[in-house]
């Protein structure tokens, strides 16, 4: 209420006059004033700058809404320029954001007076809040003004390395604007581009591709590595980006992939054309056609159909529109039908969709009839359709009507013809007309019904009938001559020019069938001459000329006059044919050698016409684009590249392991050094999952590098995890058995052709970026698809830990000391690159939302997995009957559900030579809520494929059941898998304090306690290290980071997957007496019970 | 991408443009007119025009039009598409889309034109999290408006902000985190159907097709996840789903399993085909006959047909006679019959059928003479009756929902499920059979 009161207190003051709004007590008593503002005009400008240099929010605001006002409605403000942007330091959210919305409008025009507000914007790039980070970098972004390309520049590098996903995206939208404002910079942005491919977010992935498509969409080999990840993800990708992403991969497909329906034509070719004579073909040919009858679909091919095809049921009529444009073009003709019910279902959905979506049926049916055959009847016209989807309807029938459904098409049609729309039913006829012309059985009928139609009242049906039928008797004339008689009869009803013209048109041409009526009709045509349409009098004078050739005696005096007539008409188009004609037919003199010939001339066989769609269709584009859709080139528009002879070689796209599921959203992460690395503290863990981030981008630096490299005992660990990784390596290498997973053989080639040396260079602590990189991926790779090498690895680790005690509890302890303000401090510019100097000034700022941001990063990071993974068995290859199914838990969180548990499973088919087909998860058996994995196709003969399911154990250690069928089998194979008792838990990160909090209230019933004696000798090797290695081991727990700097008490923290319920361990180590006291405090007491003894067993195997 | 966009009346003024890239002229918009005089019809306008410089690609709904101006390459079905999700984000917002509403929260529909597009791209269209970005103007708002003075539509600070990145990281982009109702939890699905038939002289079902769709209003604290299964899941082979859906599961297991939005929304939209039997719950006997020179007898009788015991309401029969009919004097037996000499529409609202399956002579019905103008021949066509009603507690189609489990929350919501089938107007078509008779 004061609001308005003052505004309208400053709005009188300016406007002075009595008579300066038409009804003040009006005014007042419209608080949001919006009348006003329509009604706003030019004089008011004043106040409005009055109210935006005061210092209340409230003015400001209510006059920054009737700025927006004035824009909304298409006014000039761009003379308040300064007085609005003064106003961008605003503390008001909204003020701020209006600004925004003048500033994006208007700065273009005002690029000076614009520049003052950058500070701003690049102090707002830097706040803690993403939100503001993101707008802030959006309105930069937006602003049109080409001297601050190389800050938006800045702004966008260093907002690819922002923590937030949302302001990764909106750099990724930033860099598209960027490029329209300065194409020079298409290098660097690439650079970026790619950065942002690889992202591990779909949210950042989708508007990537956006960027990619609108900049460098030539630049295709940037797709390859993230080709396979792509098309898992696309179904969780927001719907707009997907159908970015469904074009691109169509075009990608075009590039990469062989035809899939060339190959399988040429085969039948070779089939049936060679079998006389292939015994004696040449061996080259037979090779080539050996070559090209065992083609199979490239499993990357296979892959992107089968991942698009759910996309079919979206609600978004633009992704079922982009599916079925990547069927029509990439996939094979066989399975393109599975598009047709889509389309379908468009079709209820708003009349501008359904106008659309018929024209791209209509070019589709044209091309595969059958797949829309069977939903004849969606095609039916209603009364209510507009006149668009009427036309593309009819269209889409004549075009699916055959010899076997013609007869209810027609039956269709008749009732079109009797629509009240004139315009529809002339329509009609023309489609009747082309049913005609294309199935010859109906003909005759068709025929028969038109005639029938020229008899009707309406003149637009009688004309339209006319002109088929005279198209219709031009394609065969022979058997028609009644017909014909009975049009001629017409002549005088008839008042439509183009009818008239067909008619008399048709006498010529025929005229010795009806030599009797044909003069009579010209002298009735004669008398009429001067009257008729210049369409009409050029087909009259036809008539006379083709009428003189044949029987000039009967007719000579008619030509005449006719010619006579038209010597004289208004139009020069009539007076030159006559004249043409006349020195044809009468001055045989002037033009001899033409004359003789005149009836050859005239009289020559026409080349019949073929009757066409009504309906343009502009099949040279793309289905689906504009060009396609308004016909003609519309900038941007590119041509998809025809298929390639050759694929590209599947090698390229490489990267990493096959996704373990669609659905996951993080890349593969570094499996093995974090379980020591949590050992750290939370600092550590931060910097570590940072540096995974990085690693995994393609990039070569990030502004944290220098930061991690400050810090001595970092590096070391670093390399030396890297060290111990590349051990595991070798020694798989040697005693490898591993599981082979499709595709991957490459990868394990470049591994061994490389390692020993890789190794020398890790020993040497040189940190080398790519090859690092290169190393994850492996190792990656390697965790998933190692089968029996597990155990070997945890020993292996065991050992190295053991080698370098001392090392390892320095770097374990040295950040425990330090005081977690600093740490948080730290880290906090680790992520967000604020300079040293920047961040002490906005130290105050900055404290309060480090809370804030820490919280963020835990939900944001899964805890780095461990090696500490065995793998069991749950499907004998005797009772699957080749099919082995293994399951082990890789300890992250399962990303569709968080309360289930992540489960790996890795299917190996283990008879070479045999593909099982089609592996599909039923249904869960035991009530247990289980998240199944997607159907496999195609398993071949020695490979391996990995997925992922998540199961709700619902915190106890029964066994999930379910049930899985293999190859299409009635029959269900069940499976089981039981749960030990560590993988329900996750692991919580929480400092000590807060430890010590959560424990006070699980006291009592809640705590258990164990004993358990050791020797001297034993109790001398339990360090840090050693005991969480056990713990860990056995329970998906994290260790709390010690502040006090007492090293004889351990705690880790862990909460279960399915409730969330707190679990706090505490191994306290008893020196003198040789004992280690163990407690657990948890409201689930049975687990704890059963975790205790685990961590018991675990811990009294150290020696 | 999106370049601008007008927003124009019915009468053809541009009330509202918006400009995400440099500004285009508003003269743009006379190649829309001319386009748009062409047409006889506003549907009829096409939806992509092509000008020189720009392309306008434009939908055409709740009498308004909404022009986008396009300069490149760009799938016409995603603008369309776009648009009206613009214009389902508006109704939203201010319960209905119209040229007053917009006006009046003329700064609200500016605020939210700037989240949903960015230079063009689409950014935020879930109604979620535009929510947590921009507050929707209700009673409550305005009150305390009014009380406390402050006068921000934008949360953009504090816990909107938190809530709104959990849902951004997570890759839910229709959930925001932390959500709490502290009243109730609550599950309410409805299922609606509309009904789409054709039925001929004989009293033969030309076609008979179901569109049905499942809203659900679902108010639940916490991150639930919820599992509805049907009984008959056989019957949905043509669906379209929410995001939120996830497609594998009902692949194997038909059963929908997902994430819920907070609120409103559409869970699905099917089709039930003509393959499918379906029962329809009305028959109408008719009797029209058109004397040659004066006057013709008109007889309809309505009864409910399996309508498994429930109430047929809201029945409405609507009837567009031929031209050369002058005026009907028409008696019914229950309800209220009105004609339009002018349009020559006969209006016959029923009302309430009992299923009560009893005497005929009980069932509505209506008869009367029929005054046709002199001179004029006969009417050609026979004329097509509307029927209109709505039967609560079915789902014609006879879809059932078997259960509804939420997993993830400890607390028990209340859970309720209504169905209801209706026709929509002009969707369910009795031919009727003519009599002519010829004068002694």
């Amino acid at each position: 209420m004061s609001s308005s009161m003052s505004m309208q207190s400053a709005s009188g003051f300016s406007s002075g006059t009595p008579g300066g709004g038409p009804n003040p007590a009006d005014e007042q008593t419209e608080p949001a004033s919006t009348l006003s503002i329509f009604a706003l005009d030019y004089k008011k400008h004043e106040d409005i700058k009055h109210m935006l240099d005061s210092n209340k929010d409230n003015l400001k605001l209510e006059a920054m809404r009737r700025v927006i006002g004035m824009i909304a409605k298409g006014k000039d403000a761009a003379d308040l320029f300064p007085a609005v942007v003064k106003n961008v330091v605003s503390k008001n959210m909204e003020v701020k954001k209006l600004v925004y919305v003048y500033l994006m409008r208007y700065a273009e025009e005002q690029q000076d007076l614009a520049l003052l507000s950058i500070a701003t914007f690049q102090r707002a790039l830097k706040d803690p809040n993403q939100l503001i980070r993101a707008s802030a970098l959006r309105v930069l972004s937006s602003i049109r003004v080409p001297t601050i390309v190389t800050i938006m520049m800045l702004a966008i590098r260093e907002a690819v390395y922002d923590m937030s996903p949302y302001v990764r995206k909106t750099a990724a939208n930033a860099i598209a604007k960027l490029y329209a404002l300065d194409p020079e910079l298409k290098e660097e942005l690439i650079a970026v581009i790619v950065k942002l491919l690889a992202d591990k977010t779909i949210l950042v992935n989708g508007s990537a591709v956006q960027a990619f498509e609108q900049v460098c969409p030539e630049r295709i080999d940037l797709i390859h590595k993230n080709y396979r990840r792509l098309c898992n993800l696309l179904v969780d990708i927001d719907e707009w980006s997907q159908v970015t992403v469904l074009n691109m991969l169509t075009r990608y497909a075009r590039t990469q992939f062989v035809d899939p329906n060339k190959t399988v034509e040429d085969d039948k070719n070779n089939f049936y054309g060679d079998e006389n004579n292939s015994k004696e073909k040449s061996e080259n040919d037979d090779e080539d056609s050996l070559e090209k009858r065992t083609y199979t679909m490239d499993s990357d091919h296979r892959l992107l159909l089968r991942c698009t095809k759910p996309l079919l049921q979206s609600r978004n009529s633009a992704v079922v529109m982009a599916v079925a444009q990547l069927y029509h073009y990439v996939a094979p003709r066989s399975e393109i039908h599975v598009i047709a019910n889509a389309l379908i279902r468009l079709l209820r959905h708003h009349r501008e969709i359904q106008t659309i979506v018929l024209k791209c049926i209509a070019s589709m049916a044209e091309k595969n009839k059958d797949i829309f055959g069977p939903f004849l009847k969606a095609f039916y016209v209603r009364s209510s359709d507009s006149s668009h989807v009427k036309r593309y309807k009819l269209e889409i029938l004549t075009t699916l009507a055959c010899a076997t459904n013609i007869s209810t098409v027609l039956r269709e049609l008749q009732t079109y013809v009797l629509s009240p729309d004139k315009e529809f039913a002339a329509q009609t006829i023309h489609a009747i007309g082309r049913c005609a012309s294309t199935i010859p059985e109906v003909t005759e009928a068709c025929l028969n019904g038109l005639v029938g139609y020229m008899s009707k009242k309406d003149e637009t049906i009688v004309a339209e009938s006319v002109v088929v039928v005279k198209k219709l008797l031009q394609i065969n004339p022979v058997q028609y001559g009644d017909i014909i008689k009975h049009i001629v009869r017409k002549v005088d009803k008839i008042t439509v020019p183009q009818a008239r013209a067909s008619i008399l048109w048709l006498i010529g041409e025929y005229s010795e069938r009806i030599s009797k009526l044909a003069p009579d009709v010209l002298r009735k045509m004669a008398k009429t001459f001067p009257d008729e349409e210049a369409i009409v009098k050029h087909q009259i004078l036809n008539l006379a000329a083709k009428l003189y050739v044949m029987n000039a005696k009967q007719t000579h005096l008619l030509v005449q006059y006719v010619f006579n007539l038209a010597k004289y008409d208004t139009n020069y188009d009539t007076r030159d044919k006559a004249r043409l004609l006349r020195a044809l037919l009468f001055q045989a003199d002037k033009c001899p050698a033409l004359s003789k010939h005149a009836k050859k001339i005239l009289l020559a066989s026409k080349p019949a016409p073929l009757l066409e769609s009504i309906v343009r269709n502009h099949d040279q584009y793309t289905l689906g684009t504009l060009s396609y859709v308004i016909g003609q080139t519309v900038p941007g528009y590119t041509d998809l590249p025809d298929y390639p002879l050759e694929p590209s070689d599947s090698s390229i796209r490489n990267v990493e392991v096959i996704r373990p599921s669609p659905s996951q959203d993080e890349s593969p992460r570094k499996p093995s050094s974090s379980g020591k690395k949590k050992s750290t503290t939370d600092e550590k863990f931060y910097s570590d999952e940072e540096e995974n981030d990085e690693n995994e981008g393609t990039s070569t630096e990030g502004p944290d590098d220098e930061d991690e490299e400050d810090e001595e005992g970092d590096d070391d660990e670093e390399s030396e995890n890297e060290e111990e990784e590349k051990s595991d390596e070798d020694e798989d290498e040697d005693g490898e058995k591993p599981a082979k997973t499709i595709n991957q053989t490459d990868e394990y080639e470049q591994l061994d052709a490389r390692s020993p040396t890789v190794v020398d260079n890790h020993e040497s602590s040189e940190e080398n970026d790519t090859e690092s990189e290169d190393e994850e991926e492996t190792s990656a790779s390697e965790d998933t698809t190692d089968g029996e090498g597990e155990e070997k690895i945890i020993e292996k680790h065991t050992l190295s830990f053991n080698k370098s005690p001392s090392n390892i509890a320095i770097s374990g302890f040295s950040m425990a000391t330090t005081t977690e303000k600093s740490i948080a401090e730290d880290d906090l510019e680790a992520f967000l690159g604020i300079t040293t100097t920047s961040a002490s000034n906005q130290q105050s700022t900055t404290k309060a939302s480090v809370r804030d941001d820490l919280q963020n990063l835990e939900s944001l990071s899964t805890p780095s997995t461990l090696t500490y993974i065995r793998q069991y068995e749950c499907l004998n290859r005797m009772t699957g009957q080749g099919l082995q199914i293994q399951y082990r838990f890789p300890r992250t969180p399962f990303q569709r559900a968080t309360n289930m548990v992540h489960i790996e499973l890795t299917f190996t088919n283990t008879i070479p030579n045999n593909d099982i087909r089609s592996i599909k998860f039923i249904k869960s058996k035991s009530g247990v809520n289980i998240q199944g994995f997607s159907d496999i196709d195609q398993l071949p003969g020695g490979a391996s494929i990995i997925t992922s399911i998540g199961i709700d154990f619902n915190d106890t250690t029964q066994a999930a059941s379910f049930d899985i069928s293999i190859g299409g089998r009635q029959l269900a194979t069940s499976i089981s898998i039981p749960c030990h008792v560590g993988e329900l838990f996750q692991p919580k990160f929480i400092n000590e304090k807060d430890f010590n909090k959560s424990l006070s209230s699980l006291r009592g019933m809640h705590e258990i306690t164990g004993t358990l004696n050791v020797n001297e000798t034993q109790i001398s090797k339990f360090n840090f290290t050693t005991i969480q290695t056990k713990v860990v081991q056995c329970a998906n727990v994290s260790s709390v980071p010690s502040s006090s700097g007492d090293s004889t008490v351990y705690r880790f923290s862990g909460q279960t997957v399915s409730s969330k319920a707190l679990v706090l361990i505490a191994i306290q180590l008893n020196m003198s007496r040789s004992t280690i006291n163990l407690t657990l405090n948890s409201d689930r007491i049975i687990l704890a019970t059963m975790l205790l003894k685990e961590i018991q067993q675990a811990i009294s195997t150290i020696s | 991408m999106i370049h601008s966009l007008f927003i124009i009346n019915g009468a053809g003024d541009v009330f509202m443009e918006k400009h995400w890239k440099t500004v285009v002229g508003k003269s743009i918009c006379d190649y829309f007119f001319e386009a748009q005089s062409k047409c006889a019809n506003s549907e009829d306008v096409p939806p992509v025009i092509a000008t020189p410089h720009h392309y306008l690609v434009n939908i055409f709904r709740n009498n308004l039009y909404f022009v986008a101006v396009l300069t490149n390459e760009v799938a016409p079905l995603f603008v369309i598409e776009f648009l009206h999700r613009i214009m389902d984000v508006f109704e939203y917002y201010f319960g209905e889309c119209t040229e007053t509403s917009l006006k009046d929260n003329y700064v609200v529909v500016y605020e939210l034109l700037d989240e949903m597009l960015d230079s063009g791209l689409p950014l935020a269209t879930e109604t979620n999290i535009l929510e947590e970005l921009i507050k929707r103007p209700n009673i409550i708002l305005k009150m305390t408006k009014l009380i406390t003075g402050d006068d921000t539509n934008v949360a953009i600070s504090g816990e909107g902000a938190k809530n709104l990145s959990r849902g951004m990281e997570s890759g839910i982009t229709w959930r925001t985190g932390r959500i709490v109702h502290r009243s109730t939890n609550e599950i309410l699905i409805d299922i609606i159907e509309t009904l789409d038939a054709i039925i001929d002289q004989r009293g033969t079902i030309i076609s008979a097709e179901v569109n049905g769709v499942i809203d659900c209003c679902i108010k639940l604290s916490g991150n639930p996840d919820l599992t509805l299964s049907f009984v008959n899941p056989r019957l949905l082979d043509d669906v379209s789903f929410h995001p939120c859906v996830r497609l594998k599961k009902w692949e194997s297991e038909r059963v929908l399993s997902f994430i819920p939005p907070d609120g409103n929304f559409r869970l699905i939209s099917y089709h039930i085909g003509s393959q499918n039997a379906i029962s329809i719950p009305i028959y109408v006997k008719h009797n029209i006959q058109f004397r040659e020179g004066s006057s013709g007898r008109f007889e309809l009788t309505v009864g409910p047909k399996q309508t498994m015991g429930k109430t047929l309401e809201a029945v409405v029969i609507e009837c567009s006679m031929p031209k050369s009919v002058l005026n009907c004097t028409l008696t019914p037996t229950q309800g209220k019959c009105t004609f339009d000499p002018v349009k020559k529409i006969l209006v016959w609202d029923i009302g309430k059928i009992e299923s009560k399956t009893q005497a005929a002579a009980r069932l509505p019905s209506l008869r009367g003479n029929i005054v046709l103008s002199t001179g004029q021949p006969l009417p050609e066509s026979n004329p097509v009756l509307n029927v209109r009603f709505t039967l609560n507690q079915i789902a014609i189609s006879g879809i059932r929902v078997q259960r509804v489990d939420m997993h993830g929350e400890k607390y028990k919501p209340f859970k309720g499920v209504k169905y209801i089938t209706t026709v929509k107007n002009g969707r369910f078509q009795i031919q009727t059979k003519q009599n002519f008779s010829i004068p002694d």
